[in-house]
């Protein structure tokens, strides 16, 4: 049974739609990756995942909710966690205090994400806005796994981080998928990180999914005409 | 942070010395100014948890100073005279004891805050500015037009109420349960700060949308802030009008929340002792300004422009350094 399921998502800003019709599924403790070049509707969809925008027509239904009328902070509740495009932390507020503000109970706790990124526990008492990029965006990560959700979604999580902090983002990434088997919702552009993780993929090209399938069978082909590599 | 407790601590301490050295040199006004400003310090300590932490400038916390004043006021009235609040359908009787009237004060604050919440936090800026105003004007005309309760002559108190075990006539003791009271708010205040509720509210303030993302909604935040805000410059209100024995539609007026609101800014906004800082100056200018002149007030203004202009983080910000200054 899937987690999220999306069907015939259309989706507007003002009078020009954005996305055409997009269905996926995702299943409890999938890795999915969004591809797709910039502008084609990525972070649109996650944005009406997480119903930071409104949805026109379709259906989007996570653990038999119906996401549609929900506002964004009780989609949140349902248990989709978000870590947001070019990170977001909470500026004024110290490392611990950002886990802990909308921390809900469960797995994960202070000490859990600690482990996964040392540096946020030797950060502690820094405010977020001190913080490196690499380390702001570990801190994203560790608020919204502190929510404790059923899908983590990560939209451009290595985006603009040095090579070395990449690497460490997304040794994390993976050790979220074989020890805890979270669902994850991925947007990124390395395909060679992805190729290690992701279980399928979707392609989205002008706001409509063009493809779907095991991330093993994206040819060269396909990923040159819609990605672009 | 440290330099900042121990500013707070030598206030504190201050504003507990100069009362109990005017006792052993029988001052009692100086007692009575004392009392003055914790009180006015304890509805500052209300509006800052509104206006510190949670970024609502509410320019209607009068209603709630004056609604704690008339819940005392009307109690008190009703056990002078002798006569029932309310009859049927049971019978409701005027109260001169002070923690029943507190409880009155606090319950009936919320729920105005609870009202005026939910109204107008769907606003914000300075939308939310005026509908604040609007609230509060609409009570002060209430309070004007309600002859039962001595419309704009306002309500007097002819004995100040009791608390078990104290003679609060005593200017020492009523001065001892206000600061105990101030204290506690303080520590109140402390620990909500601190708490995930004080720390997302916090996050909300500045950026409301990624709050939402993480399962928290800025709205009930905000709201729940403006009732606990509204609860204590409730009691605050009630402790005024115990001090003055005297209830008045005043209480309610803009200026009154326009003063809270001051001591906020002179003291530093967000600032935990901001408000006794702020209170403590503003009495201070009064007694002595007002002293030489009837327009002191134009000197107050001069203070509170210095202020905004060169000290944002007020007098406490001043003291103990910019690092943690509200922004």
């Amino acid at each position: 049974m899937s987690l999220l399921s999306l069907s015939s998502l259309s989706a507007f800003y003002g009078a020009s739609q954005a996305l055409f019709d997009v269905s996926f599924d995702l299943a409890e403790g999938e890795v999915l990756a969004l591809l797709g070049r910039n502008g084609m509707g990525k972070s649109t969809t996650i944005k009406s995942i997480c119903r930071m925008m409104p949805v026109a027509s379709g259906q989007l239904v996570f653990d038999d909710h119906d996401l549609n009328r929900l506002p964004s902070h009780k989609a949140a509740r349902l248990g989709i966690g978000l870590v947001p495009e070019g990170r977001r932390c909470f500026p004024n507020l110290n490392v611990y205090e950002n886990l802990t503000a909308a921390a809900r109970p469960g797995h994960w706790d202070f000490a859990r994400v600690s482990k996964l990124f040392p540096r946020l526990a030797e950060r502690r008492n820094q405010r977020a806005a001190t913080l490196s990029g690499g380390e702001q965006q570990m801190l994203a990560i560790g608020r919204a796994l502190m929510t404790n959700p059923r899908l983590l979604i990560l939209d451009e999580a290595t985006e603009g981080l040095a090579p070395i902090v990449r690497q460490e983002i997304w040794a994390a990434i993976r050790t979220l998928k074989e020890e805890t088997g979270m669902a994850i919702l991925l947007v990124d552009k390395s395909l060679f990180e992805l190729s290690q993780i992701a279980d399928r993929a979707v392609i989205l090209q002008r706001g409509a999914d063009v493809w779907s399938g095991n991330f093993g069978d994206l040819t060269e082909e396909l990923s040159s005409r819609y990605i672009g590599v | 942070m440290k330099r900042e407790t121990l500013i707070n601590a030598a206030l504190l301490l201050g504003l507990l010395l100069v009362p109990l050295w005017a006792y052993v040199t029988d001052e009692p006004f100086t007692i009575t100014l004392a009392t003055k400003v914790a009180i006015l310090a304890l509805a500052g300590v209300g509006l800052n948890i509104a206006l510190g932490l949670g970024g609502l400038v509410s320019l209607g916390h009068a209603a709630f100073f004056g609604i704690g004043g008339y819940a005392m006021g009307i109690l008190a009235s009703h056990a002078q005279s002798y006569t029932p609040l309310m009859e049927s359908p049971f019978l409701i009787e005027g109260t001169k004891s002070m923690p029943v009237i507190w409880v009155t004060a606090i319950l009936a604050s919320a729920l105005a805050a609870l009202v005026i919440g939910t109204l107008s936090l769907r606003t914000s800026g300075v939308y939310f500015i005026m509908i604040t105003l609007a609230f509060g004007q609409m009570l002060f005309f209430f309070a004007i037009s309600w002859p039962a309760y001595g419309g704009e002559d306002g309500l007097s108190i002819y004995v100040r109420n009791g608390f078990p075990g104290m003679n609060t006539l005593d200017p020492i003791q009523f001065f001892a349960l206000c600061f105990a009271l101030l204290l506690a708010a303080l520590w109140f205040s402390h620990r909500l700060a601190n708490a995930p509720f004080g720390l997302a509210l916090n996050a909300a303030r500045q950026s409301p949308a990624r709050v939402e993302t993480v399962g928290l909604s800025p709205f009930h935040l905000r709201l729940i802030a403006f009732i606990i805000s509204g609860a204590i410059t409730g009691l605050a209100g009630a402790l005024f009008a115990d001090l003055n024995r005297f209830v008045s539609p005043n209480m309610l007026s803009w200026q009154t929340s326009g003063e809270i609101m001051i001591f906020i800014i002179l003291g530093g906004v967000g600032r935990l002792c901001g408000p006794v800082a702020g209170a403590a100056l503003f009495i201070a200018l009064e007694h002595f300004l007002g002293g030489l002149s009837e327009f002191w007030h134009i000197w107050l203004g001069l203070l509170l422009l210095l202020v905004v202009l060169f000290a944002r983080g007020g007098l406490i910000g001043v003291l103990a350094g910019r690092q943690v200054a509200h922004d």
